[in-house]
């Protein structure tokens, strides 16, 4: 078969250079077709910042809108349900929303902008399993809660939320509910789906 | 002549051969789209579009919307990615393209409603989103400078590239207003040469070059991937030709063993 | 790690003694002939385009959608919206034409060395029958992005059925499940292209692969090297696949994928070849395409389709010309395998064979209806000019099988003595 000897110390750096060099090769390929399921264009321009005209919603009222598919709630809360906000701290599971729930701006009481406390605006989806809550606005005993002080009921399984999102103990979801990023356009106008420039 | 003379000439041999029967495929599919791009009916001339040119690509984009989308879509575009390919801020492109009170990222869709348009013109104009792919910027090119008037016509006009096209001259602002020179052989009249008879605002070569851009405006509408696909193009062929290179010498080092 | 690896191997070996065989008896105990020379790339390029296929064509299946409503937007989708997408139907498209061309080589490989010749006859059956599967895969495909192109070609291609008698329209309207290929034809179809053929064809190409490793393969000398084996019973002129042929065909294969990525990445469309211009408009039941015509790859069969006036016996010839090819096992005599030891006779036709069929291509192609003008005046008859070559170019095709045919059984053939060895450049 052959005149030499085979080089065997040749043919295995060859094998390896090629294998490796093969194998960058093959995953740099396989890059493409893995990109190519992220949210198609099409899709990031469904997704796009929704813009909300507010001037119309009255203290004590709610308006919805869709955002990437998902409910998204502006609530106009009255300086009454504000003031029940501080005295919920023991009763909740998550009161300094240290879970990181929403944007940086809403991690406070009231979970919305400070120089705007009234407006919160938050994703309707209950955080156990995906139902969309009730909003129970009124200050009054309820069957559920006889001390309630205003919030969001969630009928599925029966978890409740303060008026600033906040978790209740003792219910089935685990978190607060989630505040999307936004900012303000003017005073009558909220752009949902981006947040202030510069974020803290 | 040595053992290994020989396998390198072998080797040499082999190569030659491939590589030329390669090539000739190479040089058969290069002919192939030459010829095959090439369009009959009389003279016509490149388009000479250069769609890397984002300035031309602006300006051509400007016309579109200046004289073109009142009455054609292009629903495969929408206004973000012209804004991102075009090198345009969203404001600007909402501002200068988007008459039509559109959202950035909605598709580019004329206000032109159906019903009028087949009172009109007899037929409603169609889609331009891949206009350059069915008919080649060649061929845009030049139907945007063979229109003629033709009071025969519904509509006023014609045009020698597309006759019949129930389409008036959308830059005749710009390019004049051009006759048709008749002349008649075998006993059928057709058109001889068209002339610039009202001048417009540009003058001949200005108007070329406004045509030129538009055509490689509608060419990148054709196909935005086509710059990406070019750069991403020249790595992949280099790390090919690096690996058939590696592959080659491991395999002739293997067969060293064989001969 | 080897160690780990060679544990494995044990653990598996053990509860599935006759894998391991399998990989010995197909790669490294399969002993090929040593003499391959460039045509004997195209079969592993074949494969390599089969599974580019399948991997680009389930990804496109993840965005396209079927339907006469929503298929053509849905392939602009790809190109425009889907990240990478235009690089996956790139590779789809160009991979289509490949697929035609390397299988095109493959089948002349056959023609050139007598691969089809005993006991390789099983072999040259299943191929052809992966070609059959091919076309049709191709055709199907073609019709999914329910372009104009798309459209008019379904249409032309199913009427041909209409030709059987008796049961030909019913069968036209059956194929269709409309009066005309409509919504229904279209979901139809892209169920055959996605799932049942692609069964079918890599059903076909194992069993195709296993008929030629029962055998043994062919080589550009037709010797067979199993008729000379040393003490250990490995054939003299045999090397093992692997590592051998392996890295061979991974030249091969690169250089092959370097030709595909100037395609890909620089002319996708190939000046209308590839991606045909009239494709690009969506489909119109009311407007015909100035020029129908089908993708380069079917156009010699087209061709002879036409040049027939005859709607019926056209069809028939159409048939019968990939029919005879079939039949080439039996149709050639002849004891002597590769065209390098055989009569000139074989080599005159088999010459004016290739020219034929690429000359079917361009009339095919519709290249005749330039080239005639340009040939004999502006005022020549075109439709009958390319009619009457037309019939020249079927004699000289039908004629090849009645020559070959002729040629051996009666013993014209005047061969050269075929080596006992095969013969290496060295």
């Amino acid at each position: 078969m052959a005149n030499e000897g085979v080089n065997q110390g040749r043919r295995r750096f060859l094998t390896a250079t090629t294998v490796v060099v093969g194998g960058a090769g093959a995953i740099t390929a396989a890059i493409p077709f893995i990109k190519s399921w992220q949210p198609s264009a099409r899709a990031r321009n469904a997704g796009a910042p929704v813009l909300a005209d507010i001037s119309k919603v009255e203290p004590g009222q709610r308006l919805t809108i869709a955002w990437r598919g998902q409910p998204v709630w502006i609530v106009n809360r009255t300086p009454q349900l504000l003031a029940t906000l501080p005295q919920e701290a023991a009763r909740l599971t998550d009161p300094d929303s240290d879970v990181a729930q929403q944007p940086p701006f809403a991690k406070n009481e009231t979970r919305s902008y400070k120089d705007k406390p009234q407006w919160f605006v938050v994703i309707g989806i209950c955080t156990h399993l995906g139902c969309s809550p009730e909003f129970v606005p009124e200050i009054k005993p309820e069957p559920y809660d006889p001390e309630w002080k205003g919030g969001f009921y969630c009928p599925c399984h029966k978890s409740r939320y303060d008026i600033a999102g906040r978790v209740f103990k003792g219910v089935p979801a685990p978190a607060n509910l989630v505040v999307p990023p936004y900012k303000f356009v003017g005073d009558h106008q909220i752009l949902v789906g981006v947040g202030p420039e510069g974020a803290a | 002549m040595t053992e290994s003379t020989r396998i390198k000439l072998k080797m040499m041999n082999q190569l030659a051969a491939r590589t030329f029967a390669y090539a000739l495929l190479a040089v058969t599919a290069m002919f192939a789209t030459s010829v095959a791009g090439a369009e009959e009916s009389g003279e016509m001339q490149s388009a000479q579009t250069n769609v890397s040119n984002v300035t031309s690509l602006q300006r051509g984009a400007r016309t579109y919307f200046n004289y073109c989308s009142g009455c054609h879509s292009i629903k495969y575009m929408n206004y973000a990615r012209l804004a991102a390919d075009l090198q345009l801020s969203e404001a600007e492109v909402l501002k200068s393209f988007a008459f039509t009170g559109a959202r950035i990222g909605d598709q580019v869709i004329s206000n032109m409603p159906a019903d009028s348009s087949q009172q009109w013109f007899g037929k409603t104009p169609p889609d331009l989103s891949l206009e350059a792919r069915a008919k080649s910027p060649d061929w845009i090119y030049n139907y945007l400078r063979s229109f003629y008037v033709d009071p025969t016509s519904t509509v006023g006009w014609n045009n020698t590239v597309f006759p019949n096209a129930s389409m008036p001259n959308p830059l005749w602002e710009l390019q004049g207003v051009q006759t048709a020179h008749m002349a008649r052989a075998d006993g059928e009249v057709h058109v001889e040469k068209l002339e610039v008879t009202s001048p417009g605002k540009q003058s001949s070569a200005q108007f070329d070059e406004t045509a030129r851009d538009l055509t490689a405006f509608l060419q990148y509408v054709g196909e935005p991937a086509a710059l990406q696909r070019e750069s991403v193009g020249v790595w992949v062929i280099l790390f090919l030709v690096v690996f058939t290179f590696l592959a080659w010498l491991l395999k002739h080092e293997y067969w060293k063993d064989i001969h | 790690m080897a160690n780990f690896f060679s544990n494995i191997a044990g653990w598996v070996n053990e509860r599935a003694p006759s894998m391991m065989p399998v990989y010995r008896k197909h790669m490294t105990e399969y002993y090929a002939p040593k003499n391959f020379n460039f045509w004997y790339y195209f079969g592993v390029l074949a494969m390599v385009v089969l599974v580019n296929q399948i991997v680009t064509g389930i990804f496109l299946t993840m965005f396209y959608k079927p339907g006469a409503a929503t298929a053509f937007d849905s392939v602009e989708y790809i190109m425009r919206d889907v990240e990478w997408g235009w690089l996956i139907r790139y590779m789809h498209s160009t991979g289509a034409s490949m697929f035609f061309l390397v299988i095109y080589l493959h089948m002349f490989r056959g023609l050139l060395y007598g691969s089809y010749k005993k006991p390789r006859e099983l072999v040259w059956l299943l191929g052809m029958l992966i070609f059959l599967a091919l076309m049709a895969e191709g055709f199907l495909g073609y019709v999914l992005p329910w372009g104009n192109m798309s459209f008019w070609g379904a249409k032309v291609i199913i009427s041909l059925f209409g030709a059987i008698p008796w049961i030909g329209d019913t069968l036209v309207q059956w194929i269709m499940g409309d009066y005309n290929p409509a919504d229904a034809t279209l979901n139809r179809f892209f169920a055959l292209h996605v799932v049942a053929l692609p069964l079918v064809l890599l059903l076909l190409v194992v069993l195709h692969i296993f008929a030629l490793h029962e055998v043994g393969s062919n080589n550009p000398d037709g010797v067979e090297i199993k008729k000379k084996k040393d003490a250990r019973g490995i054939p003299l002129d045999g090397i093992a696949f692997h590592p051998y042929y392996t890295l061979h065909d991974l030249v091969g294969i690169g250089f092959f994928l370097i030709i595909c990525a100037f395609i890909i990445f620089y002319q996708p469309t190939v000046g209308g070849w590839f991606l045909e211009y009239d494709n690009f408009i969506p489909a119109n039941n009311l407007v015909t395409p100035a020029e129908i015509k089908p993708v380069w790859y079917f156009t010699p069969f087209y061709a002879i389709l036409r040049v027939i006036p005859s709607k019926g016996l056209g069809v028939f010839a159409m048939a019968a010309s990939i029919i005879l090819l079939f039949l080439m096992p039996w149709l050639d005599r002849g004891a002597v395998k590769s065209i390098r030891y055989r009569g000139r006779g074989y080599k005159i036709a088999l010459t004016l064979f290739t020219i034929t069929f690429v000359l079917f291509g361009a009339i095919g192609a519709g290249k005749s209806a330039e080239w005639i003008p340009e040939i004999f005046g502006p005022t020549a008859d075109v439709s009958g000019i390319e009619m009457h070559f037309g019939w020249l170019l079927l004699a000289i095709y039908f004629g090849f099988f009645l020559f070959l045919w002729v040629y051996t059984h009666f013993g014209y053939e005047k061969t050269k003595p075929v080596p006992e060895r095969v013969t290496t450049h060295d």
